[in-house]
């Protein structure tokens, strides 16, 4: 992970030539509405960010300046926000983002055995911290804090769709057949 | 027998309820809507009309609702302190970030019953004259979030939303507003700094009390997403009839989420004060006990921020009795009923009605590092008892549950713990990361000591690798460079 104090020189990973980061215009378009819902555009960045990484799977300097430049402010105003919230990803991440929740009920359930599991079947580092991806890009997979849904302990989340009750054969088969999970419902609560 | 009592679960867990318009409309939905924005205006004895906004706030003084969202604030009374003569917008902001630990009731109402809180928000907007309200959702409600723009997609076309609402003059807009994974944004002053797209430190007590300097320092009110559903019924049945629900000052019913070693893990609602802890977790409408052979150990009441309750604990409870008289009764821990009032007086809180059991099978150690390594990770880091001691004291667990233990790591914890809560810190964060830490190492002593005296002898070069400065690049919460990379070195304790 590459996290410099905000000198905005670049960080390394995310370094790409300007040339070749453009916003396609239909998302310019639906960005600019999200900007004009709020009394003040400030309020939009965290909402741009999303939309950015919806699109790009991650936050570039690129995608960082944009956004400063959209909302009239220093790029350091949007820098200070992707360094802080956990969602916002300052590299490149997997076609599958897996988040595997860490808290207490979850934890009860089990869910550090599926971590260590899916580290280990990944060759992934179970001990290191914050997201880590797979050298082919597949798979990224993180920690996180309770995901609201620990009466279905334990819970994972892969993309936008929450998976409940996961065993080890559930990681077992999603290894060995990702295709289900980009088909995979949208999550449901229970 | 104690049972469920469902007022706001009422049809959202039916099977074939659906979280669409048409499905609400099928149920009665936002007829309490049209009653409350039409009600005709009251004259009191003295001569005075109260008009319709007056009337529903008058009805949320008098049903006595308190906050769901952690602190139990009156609702009424919160809505008193808005400053209405300043001349400035008010906002009213739905907190639908549900982050504390063990909690997942607000995600049951947005999933499956969205019209139900968008019913009872603009009914709160219209009492408090706002024209514009946001529901700030934490960010891995991705679904969630979709599910309320399409709620309030629908609500514009029927005219239940937007300009002119049901024909009454009446204009409200709600917006959808996304967080992205930090537990900090769920207090509400982090919250409005976060909505105003900055970094989510809370802010400082006096001056920005929301009521007054809320967000773009306008009079805001922030209320939980099981709150706001409330007022939909208090406005329907009536602040007294509200009242008649629950226990006096715990009226209505509150949404427990149960999770842990239980056999039936779930959300129920339950009318606040007339079931106990004990039968929340035995009983088979509810928990139905723990699993074969197992014992209860610990119970934590009110998400992982309250002070946890060690099985067969008995508290003294201070009651005024009907003659005015104080009596103090003993009670064991089960036997508490579930409300605001008494879980306080037994030294804990309801907060965010979340209650995790936990049973024999674990050590209370593991169970303290899990929790401390979640406050390590999500302080802000503004104010630095808060951010030192809630890494210190996931550092020292992290490294005692790992079997390095030292003596006097119980007396550490304690310590660190006791010099972080009580106005030293901005927000009341800096409380809720030491309380778990106060009440579990000194209810469960033993185990600590224990643990300690395994550990090796202290040795410096025995330091673990997790902590040393090649790892102090490590990834986010935290908002100091430094405090967060420590926050990660201890993210993964337990
Ligand atoms: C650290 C911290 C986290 C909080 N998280 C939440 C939360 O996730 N959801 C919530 O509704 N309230 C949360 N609160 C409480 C809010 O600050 C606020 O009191 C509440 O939203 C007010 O709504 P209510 O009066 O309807 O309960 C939190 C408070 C603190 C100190
Ligand atoms: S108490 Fe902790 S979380 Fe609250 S403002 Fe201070 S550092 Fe931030
Ligand atoms: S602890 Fe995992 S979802 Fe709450």
């Amino acid at each position: 992970m590459c996290r410099r104090p905000p000198g905005l020189d670049g960080c390394r990973k995310g370094k790409q030539t300007a040339m070749g980061w453009t916003v396609p215009q239909s998302l310019e378009a639906e960005i600019d509405a999200l900007v004009a819902r709020y009394p003040v555009k400030r309020s939009a960045s965290l909402m741009v960010l999303h939309a950015l990484q919806r699109h790009f799977g991650w936050l570039s300097q690129q995608a960082i300046e944009w956004t400063a430049q959209k909302l009239g402010l220093q790029p350091i105003h949007i820098y200070e926000l992707v360094t802080f919230y956990p969602m916002f990803r300052q590299e490149p991440v997997g076609r599958w983002q897996i988040k595997v929740c860490r808290t207490l009920s979850c934890w009860l359930a089990g869910s550090h055995e599926l971590h260590r599991r899916l580290c280990e079947r990944l060759g992934l580092d179970p001990h290191r911290q914050g997201p880590q991806t797979t050298a082919d890009g597949r798979f990224t997979v993180e920690f996180v804090e309770c995901l609201a849904c620990c009466h279905t302990a334990p819970v994972v989340m892969i993309n936008d769709d929450l998976w409940e009750r996961v065993s080890l054969e559930q990681v077992e088969s999603w290894l060995t057949r990702p295709e289900q999970l980009a088909a995979s419902a949208p999550a449901q609560a229970s | 027998m104690p049972a469920e009592y469902r007022l706001i679960l009422k049809h959202a867990l039916e099977p074939g309820y659906t979280p669409d318009l048409a499905c609400y409309l099928r149920h009665g939905g936002y007829e309490t809507l049209r009653k409350g924005l039409t009600l005709p205006p009251r004259t009191l004895p003295d001569g005075r009309s109260l008009s319709p906004q007056e009337q529903i706030r008058e009805e949320v003084v008098k049903s006595g609702l308190r906050g769901r969202g952690g602190a139990g604030f009156p609702c009424g009374l919160k809505w008193s302190f808005v400053d209405r003569r300043s001349g400035k917008p008010i906002y009213l902001i739905c907190n639908a970030d549900e982050s504390e630990p063990g909690t997942f009731k607000d995600r049951q109402i947005i999933y499956r019953d969205p019209h139900q809180l968008l019913e009872g928000m603009i009914l709160a907007c219209f009492a408090n004259d706002v024209h514009l309200g946001f529901i700030y959702i934490r960010g891995e409600f991705t679904e969630g979030a979709r599910i309320l723009e399409r709620a309030l997609a629908e609500a514009r076309d029927h005219g239940l939303l937007g300009k002119n609402i049901l024909g009454t003059g009446y204009d409200l807009d709600i917006l959808v507003h996304r967080g992205a994974g930090a537990y900090i944004c769920g207090e509400e002053t982090g919250l409005i700094e976060s909505l105003e797209g900055k970094r989510p430190y809370p802010r400082i007590k006096p001056p920005y009390f929301p009521a007054v300097l809320g967000l773009y320092l306008c009079p805001t009110i922030v209320n939980n997403v099981e709150t706001l559903c409330n007022i939909k019924h208090i406005v329907a049945m009536g602040g007294s009839e509200f009242a008649k629900i629950g226990t006096p000052n715990n009226t209505g019913t509150r949404l427990v989420s149960l999770s842990g070693h239980v056999r039936r893990p779930g959300c129920y609602e339950i009318e606040t004060g007339k079931v106990t802890l004990g039968e929340l977790i035995f009983d088979p409408a509810f928990g139905g006990g723990l699993r074969e052979g197992r014992q209860l150990q610990a119970v934590i009441p009110g998400g992982v921020s309250a002070k946890v309750f060690r099985a067969g604990e008995r508290v003294s409870l201070r009651r005024r009795g009907l003659d005015g008289k104080e009596v103090v009764e003993e009670r064991d821990v089960l036997d508490l009923p579930y409300d605001f009032d008494t879980l306080i007086a037994a030294g804990s809180m309801s907060g965010s009605g979340a209650v995790i059991v936990i049973d024999d099978s674990v050590s209370m150690v593991d169970v303290l590092a899990n929790i401390s390594a979640f406050f390590a990770h999500e302080s802000c880091g503004q104010c630095t008892p808060c951010r030192e001691g809630s890494l210190w004291m996931a550092k020292i667990l992290k490294r005692l549950a790992s079997g390095r233990g030292r003596p006097r790591d119980a007396e550490d914890l304690l310590h660190i713990a006791d010099n972080i809560p009580g106005g030293r810190t901005i927000c009341a964060f800096g409380d809720a990361c030491s309380w778990p830490v106060q009440s579990t190492v000194s209810k469960f002593k033993e185990q600590f000591l224990a643990r300690g005296a395994e550990g090796e002898p202290y040795r410096k070069v025995a330091q673990p690798a997790a902590t040393s400065v090649a790892r102090l690049s490590g990834t986010g919460g935290g908002a100091h460079p430094a405090a967060s990379a420590l926050a990660s070195s201890v993210s993964t304790a337990s």
